[in-house]
């Protein structure tokens, strides 16, 4: 045996000894408990964040992790490392470790007085970590706003793209549809500008009418999904592909010449509704909505269309009426999170919705996996992080990148986390004496491929 | 009453004529037989009675409703079942949810219960699953019924497709050669559970083979088709002793 062969071994027997005591240390750690874990760390960062940065030589406490400062400046990467661990890190595993008995109990506690409340709890956590986390920076902010938003959108095309097996590519057309529609709502409605005249209702009222405009935005591109549906589900094959790609250069020409949206100057003026809380609760109805379609037999007439429209014909399955469901669904979300996108940024043009957006959106599917929920999410959430991460470096981001995503295709073709099953209910379970899965997100396998 | 009654249909693909003049009636309960060379049309037969083809001409009847030309997960809704000469399973999912799928027709929560999982919804996704398990533990595949259809075994998967079959609660069952591809012991224990779904469930069943032994034990009237034209019905042992079934099919077999 060489010494290099003796060397990656020993190399491979250390690194299974640290996963394993890693396993056997956080594996009974409940989501209750990752979630307290998060708010502390998000607390001390509030309390400590700038002194701790201000001592290790920085001038304010790292926005993102530190990923943009030590790309920008690399003298600041040990700074930023040892930030990271002081105060996500180390105080995330102290404490998920620390409070197993009690987060077990409260967790079991939970569930057993109701579900629902267990649910509540969870979600109201997730929501105050991340409201602190980014209440810290306006850029926080938007970039929450934003990585919210593109899992919707992710979500809704891997409903198409993988829970229905064929390949859209009109998700940026949808988006496009739904910012417009829900943009010319609030500012025909409550603002008003030169081609409008003036508002028609009080602005006082627009923040709760403001859902009904995202409504009509997905009403608006679930229409503009009846056009390309009508002719591309006769037939399987690449029709959709082809007739959706057009559909999509319809849309952004259509818009760039409606002269009293703004024609290609875009449209502006959109109050800023589209706040934190908003988009949360949004993106949380939207991942309830689409997860509870695709867990139902009725979703799951989708598989069975993508795996063998034959047999699903001969089993009573309606395969058309499935598909255009299917598809009408996923439009209408993609235009609510186009008519957030519009309210997130304000402002709104045609030049947004075209072949980079639709790059972006398919990234983030593959990247995440087909037919698999917490995959969209996974990937909506890395690729977005990763974006902000190396923005810094410019041009060659998007060499990075596409890089990484041929690695993640040549290890793991159909993507993070593909055919899975995101049961809640499960996942909100104590984790006692029940060895297994560590970590958010963690979920029983439904399927090995 | 009949319970499916075809007239005088005739399909052409093309300018080949694939059946011609093919009439059956099959009464509630009663096991058919249809054999027949390779390319005889027989499972042509079955799918323009299933709808997955329109006859060029003739009517088809189910229970004294026309049937003719209506699509395919209409007529199954209505108490049509078959399975599939190779078969159809659905790769990414599991035996369990197989055969709930076949429910979809049955299912009243709509879209509402699909997107905001109410109440009435559990309540009838629990009802699904439980007549599921029921049906596989009929065709003896429950054990199975979480595992993804592609890893079980070849007869297993053949179970599976009859359970699902059996889920859209058919009055006949249309099984397209049940034991192709198996091997002799597989092979009796499907015909065990032919049997067993016939005696249990009162289904009438119409059944395409190759293998004779199957057809002859299993079926109570067999038709052989040739070159898309009946050219007998009989018994089984009318059949057998039929000189042009002999001369067109079966020769060799009843000379060995």
């Amino acid at each position: 045996m060489s010494a290099d062969e003796n060397l990656r071994q020993r190399l491979s027997s250390v690194g299974r000894r640290v996963r394993q005591w890693l396993r056997v240390q956080f594996s009974p750690v409940p989501l209750l408990g990752w979630f307290l874990a998060a708010l502390v760390a998000v607390i001390l960062e509030m309390l400590v964040g700038t002194p701790l940065a201000r001592l290790l030589g920085m001038s304010k406490f790292p926005v993102l992790f530190g990923f943009a400062l030590a790309l920008a400046q690399p003298v600041y990467i040990p700074s930023a490392i040892v930030y990271v661990l002081l105060i996500y890190v180390l105080p995330v595993a102290l404490v998920a470790r620390l409070s197993i008995r009690l987060g077990n109990l409260l967790a079991g506690w939970l569930m057993r007085t109701s579900p629902l409340l267990s649910v509540v709890v969870h979600l109201g956590l997730l929501y105050g970590t991340l409201h602190l986390w980014a209440g810290l920076s306006d850029y926080r902010v938007l970039v929450v706003r934003l990585m919210l938003i593109a899992i919707m959108l992710t979500l809704s095309l891997n409903v198409v793209n993988g829970y229905m097996g064929e390949f859209s590519c009109s998700h940026p057309g949808f988006m496009a549809l739904g910012a417009y529609a829900a943009s010319l709502f609030s500012v025909l409605f409550f603002v008003g500008n030169d081609a409008f005249g003036a508002p028609l209702l009080p602005i006082g009222l627009g923040p709760f009418l403001f859902p009904l405009g995202l409504i009509l935005g997905g009403a608006v591109a679930a229409l503009g999904a009846l056009l390309v549906a009508i002719p591309s589900f006769r037939t399987r094959g690449d029709y959709l592909a082809i007739i959706s790609l057009a559909f999509m250069f319809i849309i952004k020409s259509l818009f760039e010449n409606l002269e009293f949206l703004g024609g290609a100057r875009g449209l502006s003026g959109q109050p800023d509704w589209a706040s934190l809380p908003v988009v949360f609760a949004w993106t949380i109805l939207c991942v309830w909505t689409i997860n509870n379609f695709v867990r139902s037999t009725v979703g799951k007439a989708l598989n069975a269309v993508r795996d063998g429209e034959l047999a699903a014909d001969a089993m009573t399955v309606d395969t058309r009426r499935t598909k255009m469901v299917a598809f009408f669904f996923a439009a209408f979300w993609a235009g609510v999170a186009g008519g957030l996108f519009a309210h997130v940024l304000r402002y709104v043009n045609p030049g947004t919705f075209d072949l980079k957006k639709l790059a972006e959106v398919l990234a983030m599917v593959y990247l995440g996996g087909l037919n698999s929920v917490v995959g969209s999410i996974v990937g909506a959430v890395s690729y977005n992080l990763l974006s902000e991460a190396l923005r810094p470096l410019e041009l060659y981001k998007w060499i990075i990148i596409p890089l990484l995503f041929i690695m993640v295709m040549i290890f793991r073709p159909t993507g993070l986390i593909a055919f899975r099953e995101f049961d809640v209910v499960k996942l909100l379970h104590p984790r006692e004496g029940t060895p297994g899965h560590a970590g958010p997100g963690a979920v029983e396998p439904q399927a090995e491929r | 009453m009949t319970l499916l009654r075809v007239d005088d249909m005739t399909h052409w693909f093309g300018g080949l004529q694939a059946v011609s003049g093919y009439n059956v009636a099959i009464e509630p309960g009663q096991i058919r037989g249809l054999i027949g060379p390779n390319g005889a049309g027989k499972t042509t037969v079955f799918n323009l009675i299933t709808g997955r083809y329109r006859p060029t001409e003739g009517h088809i009847f189910l229970d004294g409703q026309e049937i003719t030309g209506l699509p395919p997960h209409k007529i199954a809704s209505m108490g049509l079942g078959r399975t599939f000469q190779n078969l159809r399973l659905w790769r990414h999912m599991t035996v369990l949810e197989h055969v709930k799928m076949a429910r979809y027709s049955k299912i009243t929560y709509g879209l509402a219960g699909a997107f905001f999982g109410t109440a009435r919804r559990n309540r009838e996704e629990d009802d699904i699953e439980t007549r599921a398990r029921e049906l596989l533990e009929l065709v003896g595949a429950v054990d199975w019924a979480d595992h993804i259809v592609t890893n079980l075994p070849y007869g297993m998967q053949r179970r599976v497709e009859l359970a699902r079959a059996l889920a859209i609660q058919p009055k006949i069952l249309f099984l397209d050669e049940p034991t192709a591809g198996m091997n002799p012991e597989e092979l009796v224990q499907m015909m065990e559970i032919v049997r067993l779904v016939h005696e249990q469930l009162g289904l009438a069943i119409f059944l395409i083979e190759h293998r004779m032994k199957v057809v002859m034990d299993l079926c109570e009237v067999i038709q052989t088709l040739v070159f898309g034209q009946v050219i007998a019905e009989g018994t089984p042992d009318e059949i057998r002793n039929d000189p042009r079934v002999i001369e067109a099919y079966l020769g060799k077999e009843v000379m060995a």
